[in-house]
């Protein structure tokens, strides 16, 4: 009985402290939205949300503040990078968990966890001296959106690398055994049990490089070209709304710098739609797993 | 002993608190207008308060065109203004703290060598698309502008009298020294930066060489003694002949006690 009534109020403070940290992390993220949507007030009343999605060309000194090239360049670098890495991110968590001697495995999750912490200036600056030129000679300008793609595939590999990796090792070791034991080669039990039963995980780990792709700035803003335009190759400069935001904010004012808040709201959309169409294909859970 | 106590208290404060015992100044400036000037001036007030404590300056932008309103109305003792002020702005008191010039870099590979005006409109207008055009090799041109708002970019369309929707470019960057990377990397590429940026870079070794936008030389020494036409001031205007402490940060502005500070921004220190 004492033991009860004295551990009561200190669940009660402990709820109370996990609320309260719930409710901080989620109201700044409220705050956010709500900040991003005030200052982006002035350019949507004064152009209209529509002149957003139809005007021709983005000169927001002249009133043009046409989006859709740059949604377009900002989803089309994103998927492109995912596309490139996540396959690679996923087999190389395969490997590191059912192929690879325990040191190698050890040695190449070390490596994986160092490429995720250089900081994107790095492979930005890596793009722009090296990988640009490269592409530039043989296909001029080389800023483009297939450099923004390379550099944001080996940007993102570590991220879908580690998260897969660890969705992989929590898996139960009787899915593995019960696979040996009816005689299954390694490899139909690494794609044909393992990654089946992960999916859900290996989807969280997509999605957060999805994330990270939309929103990644600096090291596309130096390899991309941030040309507002169409492209219509993989030879052609694009720019995406967070580069527009880091090119153009320092020195905006005014509806040039309400409109670069309007680029920001459309990039948060473009998450959040990214989340809903993870959770509508990979719905959370364990359920295949058990 | 009561009388020594107090002595020595108040040696103590004069020793914790200097500027308390010496003549204590406490004013606060307000500074605005143009962007181009606001990292600089922030910089100079930066370091102005460090030296005067008690003196606050608040920086804020909002184009050259506030910072004359904003010192007429006596809203701001000092407007930052990044233009030759207009006829009808005589009333105010100019002080040049720094000047901008913008001048073209190429690959030092690149053997064309000059530029007329002409052609760099050709260039940047889509009408000349390769270097063959104008007597250099048979290579495509990589046209370099900057992203809207920047002010070299108006310093440049200013000069060769275009709008910005008239610019074709392929390659869209924010700071000079992007500029300068992406030119030392493309040898077929053409772009415009301060001149401070690339006389710097070109001394450094980087493979870029400035080329005039005009009929002078672009340097740095051109640009202060304002010969150079693809430049502009950078000027700290006031209502009134400055007084005070307003009077004392311009001049501390142009002095040379800042000029590290003008080069940083890759701005030229004005000569007095």
């Amino acid at each position: 009985m004492t033991s009860i009534s004295s551990r009561r109020p200190a669940e009660r403070l402990f709820v109370t402290g996990l609320g309260l940290c719930g409710a901080a992390a989620s109201l700044t993220i409220v705050a956010v939205i709500g900040v991003t949507t005030v200052e982006a007030t002035p350019a949507l009343s004064v152009a209209g949300p529509q002149a957003f999605l139809t005007d021709d060309g983005w000169f927001p000194l002249s009133g043009r503040f046409g989006l859709m090239p740059m949604i377009l360049g900002t989803v089309l670098v994103s998927l492109g990078g995912l596309a490139l890495a996540g396959p690679m991110g996923i087999v190389s968590a395969v490997f590191c968990n059912h192929y690879a001697p325990a040191a190698v495995a050890t040695a190449y999750r070390l490596l994986l966890k160092a490429l995720a912490g250089i900081p994107s200036v790095v492979y930005g600056l890596w793009g722009l001296v090296t990988l640009v030129p490269l592409i530039a000679a043989w296909a001029p300008p080389g800023a483009s959106l297939l450099a923004g793609i390379l550099v944001l595939a080996l940007m993102i590999l570590p991220t879908v690398a580690v998260v897969a990796d660890s969705a992989i090792q929590q898996l139960p070791p009787a899915l593995h055994r019960g696979g040996a034991a009816l005689g299954m080669r390694r490899h139909t039990i690494a794609f044909r049990v393992v990654v089946p039963a992960a999916r859900s995980g290996l989807a969280t780990a997509l999605v957060l490089a999805l994330g990270r792709a939309l929103g990644e700035t600096m090291a596309l803003l130096m390899v991309t070209g941030n040309l507002v335009q169409y492209p219509s190759s993989l030879f052609d400069p694009v720019r995406t709304l967070a580069a527009n935001i880091a090119l153009e904010m320092a020195y905006a004012q005014d509806i040039h710098r309400s409109a670069l808040f309007v680029s920001g709201l459309v990039l948060a959309l473009l998450v959040a739609a990214a989340l809903v169409v993870a959770e509508v294909l990979a719905p959370d859970g364990t359920r295949h797993v058990d | 002993m009561p009388l020594r106590r107090t002595l020595v208290a108040a040696l103590t404060a004069a020793c914790l608190f200097p500027p308390l015992a010496g003549a204590a100044e406490t004013a606060k400036l307000t500074v605005t207008g143009a962007s181009t000037l606001a990292p600089l001036v922030s910089e100079i007030a930066h370091r102005f308060e460090n030296a005067n404590p008690g003196v606050r300056i608040d920086v804020q932008t909002g184009g050259s065109s506030r910072g004359v309103a904003d010192v007429r109305r006596g809203i701001a003792d000092i407007g930052m203004v990044s233009r030759v002020l207009k006829p009808d702005e005589d009333d105010l008191t100019v002080n040049i703290v720094a000047r901008d010039g913008v001048g073209m870099i190429v690959n030092t590979a690149n053997p064309v060598d000059p530029l007329s005006r002409d052609q760099v409109i050709g260039i940047y207008t889509g009408r000349i698309t390769n270097w063959s055009q104008i007597g250099g090799p048979d290579r495509p041109i990589t046209v370099v502008n900057k992203a809207e708002g920047r002010s070299t970019l108006d310093i440049f369309l200013e000069h060769v009298q275009l709008k910005p929707t008239d610019v074709k470019a392929h390659i869209v960057i924010g700071d000079n020294e992007q500029g300068v990377k992406v030119v030392a990397g493309n040898p077929w590429a053409i772009g415009y930066v301060s001149i401070g940026t690339a006389e710097y870079h070109a001394q450094a070794g980087t493979p870029v060489r400035l080329m005039a936008l005009g009929p002078v030389v672009a340097t740095t020494g051109n640009v202060a003694n304002g010969t150079y036409g693809a430049a502009r001031p950078l000027n700290l205007v006031t209502a009134k002949p400055p007084e005070g402490v307003a009077a004392r940060f311009i001049a501390y502005s142009q002095s040379p006690a800042v000029h590290d500070l003008i080069h940083d921004q890759y701005f030229v220190p004005a000569p007095r």
